[in-house]
């Protein structure tokens, strides 16, 4: 049995977790919450540093109470990027002194594919096409020949910010998108807005834009239902592209962003009408969590891949198409 | 004989022409759904003709109606099955000419080109567009490189072949292939 420690914070969560090969042994998480507008990277990097060894404390408590030694851990991982360079330098700082101090290598951690790879260990999903949508990223994922190829992405924001971005300028607190989601669904009519996919990928900074705009001549709650429907089917769309030109059959819905019922709803209609099958993790596992970097840390790490400290350096836009996915054999999807 | 149920359209062969239907998507709203479908039938239609007048092969369109074009039917086989850094090349050659004549595809990927008789057919202009402008130019090539990276192996002498048609048929080919490492470097986290 293998066991791996891993740490996430990339932006608003401070979350860490204890994984094995067959479940979450122990996890403590953190939240930011902004007094007031969005995520401030400085505030939220001060957040991570202020809770980093209480959580790691806690977190090593719990193991120790469910009969485990930190003796027994065999890595530490943490979420090397993409994310907010202040947060990303401050969990960084904490897993290399964890590592040392227990003596046990360091992984470095794709945020992207921690998303993928917990989806792909809680649902049955085995080779998906992966919708991951959170606030700063989103992107349509397919594994093939050894890499998480990226087949379709945002060309500006992610979704979730522009969510939040128009529900800032809405008047709305922060987060914006479980607030748009109740006002859509008292929404008595659709208001005409952007729609824009340029082949595999998508823009939603000038949805974000008119939709503010809208609000001149229609109600809150029509313009959030009909953001919702122009954003969300931009993004099945190219799901459903990728679909058809990968020849899977499974998609996996991945990130904070696909907590969103609409959403979820749209996706399981596509998927139906394709004859494909849809997963979605339990809601821990959706947004971002300390478990995913630990499992996913735990894979990277019996594959043979891991970080040494002079390699450790943070990257705020690490693509997840660079990295080797050395735990995937090529012909069958099968973990090692 | 090649022809496929894609994601937004049925494609089948009637009386020799080839009916292209784009189908209602049940997860859009109804509104949102015909507006796009209308949408992308009518652009169609438009921009092949267009195309065509700018040196690109494309099938010759028949008849258009609601959601429908007949088209002339191109015996070929799609590039997918065919890539090499030849081909890559003319299909520089191809997207260098459309672009100069103004013309935007919006959906360049290995599936949409048919290689017959050495020639490049450049199918379904159901997302094509109307701009001169340097950024539309540059994500039109990106999509297409982000075929070549996502399912071709050698994808960076593909991507060099292109590179060598495209500045043959292009001004400023250059300026576009540029921008192109910028938009790589967008919609990201940092």
């Amino acid at each position: 049995m293998t066991t791996v420690l891993g740490i996430e914070g990339t932006a608003w969560n401070l979350s860490a977790a204890i994984v094995n090969e067959d479940d979450v042994i122990a996890e403590v998480t953190e939240t930011y919450r902004p007094a007031t507008g969005g995520i401030h990277p400085r505030e939220a990097a001060q957040h991570h540093a202020m809770y980093a060894s209480a959580v790691i404390e806690r977190l090593l408590k719990e193991f120790r109470g469910k009969g485990h030694h930190p003796q027994d851990i065999d890595a530490i991982a943490f979420s090397q990027g993409p994310g907010l360079g202040a947060c990303l330098r401050t969990v960084a700082t904490s897993a290399r002194a964890l590592a040392m101090s227990l003596d046990v290598p360091l992984v470095g951690v794709n945020h992207c594919i921690a998303h993928i790879e917990i989806g792909r260990w809680k649902t049955p999903a085995n080779d998906p096409v992966v919708l991951y949508v959170s606030g700063g990223n989103s992107q349509v994922l397919a594994h093939r020949a050894g890499k998480y190829r990226i087949f379709g992405e945002t060309l500006d924001i992610g979704i979730g910010n522009a969510l939040d971005k128009f529900a800032r300028g809405a008047g709305l607190s922060h987060p914006g998108g479980p607030k748009i989601e109740e006002y859509a669904k008292e929404a008595t009519g659709y208001v005409r807005l952007p729609y824009v996919v340029k082949g595999m990928d998508f823009s939603f900074s000038g949805l974000s834009t008119a939709a503010k705009d809208a609000l001149k001549s229609s109600s809150l709650e029509d313009v959030c239902y009909s953001f919702q429907e122009n954003a969300f089917a931009m993004l099945v769309e190219v799901t459903e592209r990728a679909l058809a030109h990968t020849g899977k059959n499974e998609v996996l819905l991945a990130g904070g962003v696909g907590a969103n019922m609409r959403l979820r709803e749209m996706l399981d209609v596509m998927c139906d009408d394709r004859g494909a099958q849809f997963y979605v993790p339990e809601k821990r596992f959706m947004g971002d969590n300390g478990a995913m970097i630990a499992y996913t840390g735990l894979l990277m790490f019996k594959s043979g891949t891991t970080t040494p400290i002079e390699n450790s350096h943070v990257d705020p836009s690490f693509r997840p198409d660079t990295v080797d996915v050395t735990w995937i054999a090529d012909k069958h999807q099968e973990v090692l | 004989m090649y022809l496929r149920s894609g994601a937004e359209a049925n494609v089948s062969l009637k009386g020799g022409f080839v009916v292209k239907e784009r189908i209602p998507k049940r997860y859009r709203v109804q509104e949102l759904d015909e507006r796009i479908r209308k949408e992308r039938t009518r652009a169609e239609a438009r921009l092949m003709s267009e195309a065509r007048r700018c040196g690109v092969a494309t099938p010759i369109i028949h008849d258009i109606y609601d959601f429908t074009i007949e088209m002339e039917f191109i015996d070929g086989k799609p590039l997918k099955y065919m890539v090499d850094a030849d081909r890559c090349e003319l299909v520089g050659e191809v997207i260098g000419r459309l672009h100069s004549g103004g013309i935007i595809h919006g959906d360049l990927t290995t599936s949409n080109m048919i290689v017959k008789d050495d020639r490049i057919y450049l199918i379904d202009f159901g997302l094509a567009f109307v701009d001169s402008s340097v950024e539309s130019r540059g994500v039109d090539v990106h999509v297409l490189f982000q075929t070549f990276e996502s399912t071709h192996t050698n994808y960076e002498d593909l991507i060099e072949a292109f590179c060598r048609g495209y500045r043959r048929k292009l001004d400023k080919a250059d300026d576009v292939l540029l921008r192109i490492k910028e938009i790589e470097k967008r919609g990201r986290y940092a």
